[in-house]
């Protein structure tokens, strides 16, 4: 198993209160469930509290006071809040950079090449190990288990969105776009239509030949 | 092979518009009131009659399971839980449907849970997937505004709300009282089964758990028949089935194929055939990475369904195949998923939290051949002792990829550790690296 580690000494803030953007979409989360169930609202608060902290300060985490905050909203004991903000992967439990760079290296990715797109990621931030956020603050580099694309290995993922089809070079483009502030198009980095194969489709090629279905 | 005419996902690769025009234009929403017009007892029959089995890999027959919903409602309400937490390694299919079919996922989820007498409908995306949530969102959007889905459905008379929940990045979440749990806002640790979900799911409420793509052909299996879907693939096989090909093939890719298709040809067709040809092939992991890998002579031959699959000591399971080439270094490939394990195991069971460890540093060892040739056989032990012995069956997914590589890939095991004997010179054991005993000394 794995835990999510805590924030070092000096990063909690003192405070945390919800914005409007933010009670906005607390309240279209919480109409999902029963309300005797607020409790499901969790995950999605937790994620509420990321993007709110991603806004504010650049940096998109959740520290332990926002916590305190969700369980206070949620009528939960703030310790089953802790346990589930450091059992999932993706809540961020100390400060990390302005680009989250998570690069998957299960086996799909690895076998073609995630390795490069590691190695490509170090040089061109100055990161040493997974885990570690960059001198200038502008990136921090997770090791991630499969992200559920592999048609489309190795991927990158940059926050919420996916780089797919990576090699070394590409990755490098990709990171240096990211530091002059552009925000390249997600997807496949060579010419590929999303997971169809490279070089174009080798079924439903004739589009003109589909009639709706049950009406043949 | 299938053609085009008898595909379910027609816009599999987003080449046309996903929103609900295009949507109509392929031909979903079409008439869905009629079907929910046939009743519960009529839906879940012609479910049962088409041979639909379980997409998410355990391959359980969906009509079947959503026969288990009780008939009379005791004041609980009553859930569809859809697993979208796709997150097998290997595994890449539900994306596409969330992505470029989501019409499909919403009609056929809102016919589901009028079988299953649920007002409500959840689906549990893994977190990752943001943008994909993003488009299932905006179809929701879009079928509430047209009537689809809301208060009287389609003009049904059947109230239905559809919700997405998102995962943050916890595979054991797939497990399905684990994902239960996490859309309770608990940590996800699977349950003790029973009960089941269907007696006391989700709240404590009777809960059906399907996977996205069970759900998704089932308003196109209705509309269509059950004979036209039983009629593709082989019997006890029957139907249509999203797969995958990836690793060492030229385009890897995400397609839709019949069942009980050779895997060789699947492979040539789809994928553009191995790298470096078929010859160049050493193995096969065919449907995610928890079912046993398939060595070249077998994948000769073998076809792509469950029974085929199962006779030759692996599975279907999600039927997204791994090819590696005779380049792969096949332990580190398998020790990499002993990792992906040690990882995701939710700790709750001891044999799994300590297991998943153990075999990760034993399978760390024998990709250097720092072992000893008898700690094969232990490993192996290792396995059988955690496989059967948790609450889940991660402890089993996690044994099974080591159970399959000592079986087909003994001999490159012992080759390794013989090499690193000779390497480093000597007969003494080999499991302290070999700097620090001459320290010692």
């Amino acid at each position: 198993m794995s835990v999510q580690p805590n924030a070092p000494a000096g990063a909690e803030p003192t405070h945390f209160a919800f914005d409007a953007e933010s009670e906005q979409q607390i309240a279209v989360i919480l109409a999902k469930y029963p309300p005797e169930r607020k409790a499901s609202g969790v995950l999605p608060l937790l994620y509420v509290v990321q993007k709110q902290m991603g806004r504010q300060t650049g940096s998109a985490w959740i520290p332990r006071v926002a916590m305190d905050v969700v369980a206070a909203r949620l009528e939960m004991a703030p310790i089953r809040v802790y346990e589930v903000a450091t059992f999932y992967l993706m809540f961020n439990t100390k400060p990390i950079g302005r680009y989250h760079l998570q690069v998957c290296t299960t086996t799909s990715c690895w076998l073609r090449g995630s390795d490069d797109v590691t190695a490509a990621c170090k040089a061109a931030t100055g990161i040493r190990a997974f885990g570690e956020t960059s001198a200038d603050g502008l990136f921090t580099l997770t090791e991630v288990e499969c992200l559920g694309a592999c048609a489309n290995a190795p991927i990158l993922q940059v926050d919420d969105d996916y780089y797919e089809d990576l090699d070394g070079p590409r990755t490098l483009e990709l990171i240096e776009a990211l530091k002059r502030g552009e925000r390249p198009t997600p997807g496949p980095t060579i010419d590929r239509l999303n997971s169809a194969p490279a070089g174009g489709r080798k079924v439903l090629v004739d589009d003109a030949a589909h009639k709706p279905q049950g009406q043949e | 092979m299938l053609q085009d005419k008898d595909r379910i996902f027609t816009n599999l690769y987003g080449q046309n518009d996903w929103t609900l025009a295009g949507a109509r234009a392929r031909g979903d929403w079409d008439g869905t009131a009629d079907i929910l017009a046939r009743g519960r007892d009529a839906i879940i029959n012609e479910m049962k009659a088409s041979g639909l089995r379980g997409r998410g890999g355990a391959g359980f027959p969906t009509g079947v399971k959503w026969s288990f919903m009780p008939k009379k409602n005791d004041g609980r309400p009553h859930y569809l839980v859809i697993n979208g937490d796709e997150s097998e390694p290997g595994t890449c299919k539900d994306r596409e449907i969330l992505r470029h079919d989501p019409h499909k996922l919403v009609e056929s989820a809102l016919i589901a849970s009028f079988a299953m007498g649920a007002h409500a409908a959840y689906i549990y995306i893994r977190g990752e997937f943001y943008n994909e949530a993003m488009h299932l969102q905006h179809a929701i959007d879009e079928a509430y505004a047209a009537g689809l889905i809301g208060k009287n459905a389609c003009g049904s008379g059947w109230d239905f709300d559809f919700y997405i929940h998102r995962g943050a990045g916890a595979y054991i979440c797939g497990e399905e009282t684990a994902l239960l749990e996490s859309l309770e806002g608990k940590k996800g640790q699977p349950r003790m089964k029973p009960p089941f979900p269907a007696a006391m799911g989700l709240y404590g409420c009777p809960t059906t758990v399907n996977n996205v793509e069970s759900i998704a052909v089932s308003a196109t299996i209705l509309r269509r028949g059950a004979a036209w879907f039983s009629g593709l693939g082989r019997p006890n096989n029957a139907g249509t089935k999203l797969m995958a090909i990836s690793g060492h093939v030229n385009t890897p890719c995400v397609f839709e194929e019949e069942l009980g298709v050779p895997m060789k040809e699947l492979i040539e067709k789809h994928g553009g055939g191995v790298r470096g040809g078929w010859d160049n092939l050493l193995a096969v992991i065919p449907g995610g990475c928890s079912v046993p890998m398939l060595p070249r002579d077998v994948c000769d031959t073998v076809l792509m369904d469950y029974d085929s699959l199962r006779a030759e000591g692996s599975g279907l399971g999600t039927g997204c195949m791994i090819v590696m080439d005779k380049s792969t270094d096949i332990i580190a490939a398998i020790a990499r998923f002993s990792k992906f394990f040690k990882h995701e195991s939710c700790g709750q069971c001891t044999p799994c939290r300590e297991g998943t460890g153990w075999m990760m540093r034993i399978m760390d060892r024998m990709v250097q051949g720092r072992a000893e040739i008898e700690e094969i056989d232990m490993l192996e032990q290792v396995t059988r002792q955690v496989e059967g012995h948790t609450i889940c069956a991660l402890g089993d997914a996690a044994a099974w990829p080591i159970q399959g590589l000592i079986r087909r890939f003994r001999p490159v095991m012992e080759e390794r550790i013989h090499a690193y004997k000779a390497a480093h010179g000597g007969t003494r054991p080999a499991q302290v690296p070999a700097g620090l005993v001459e320290a010692a000394e």
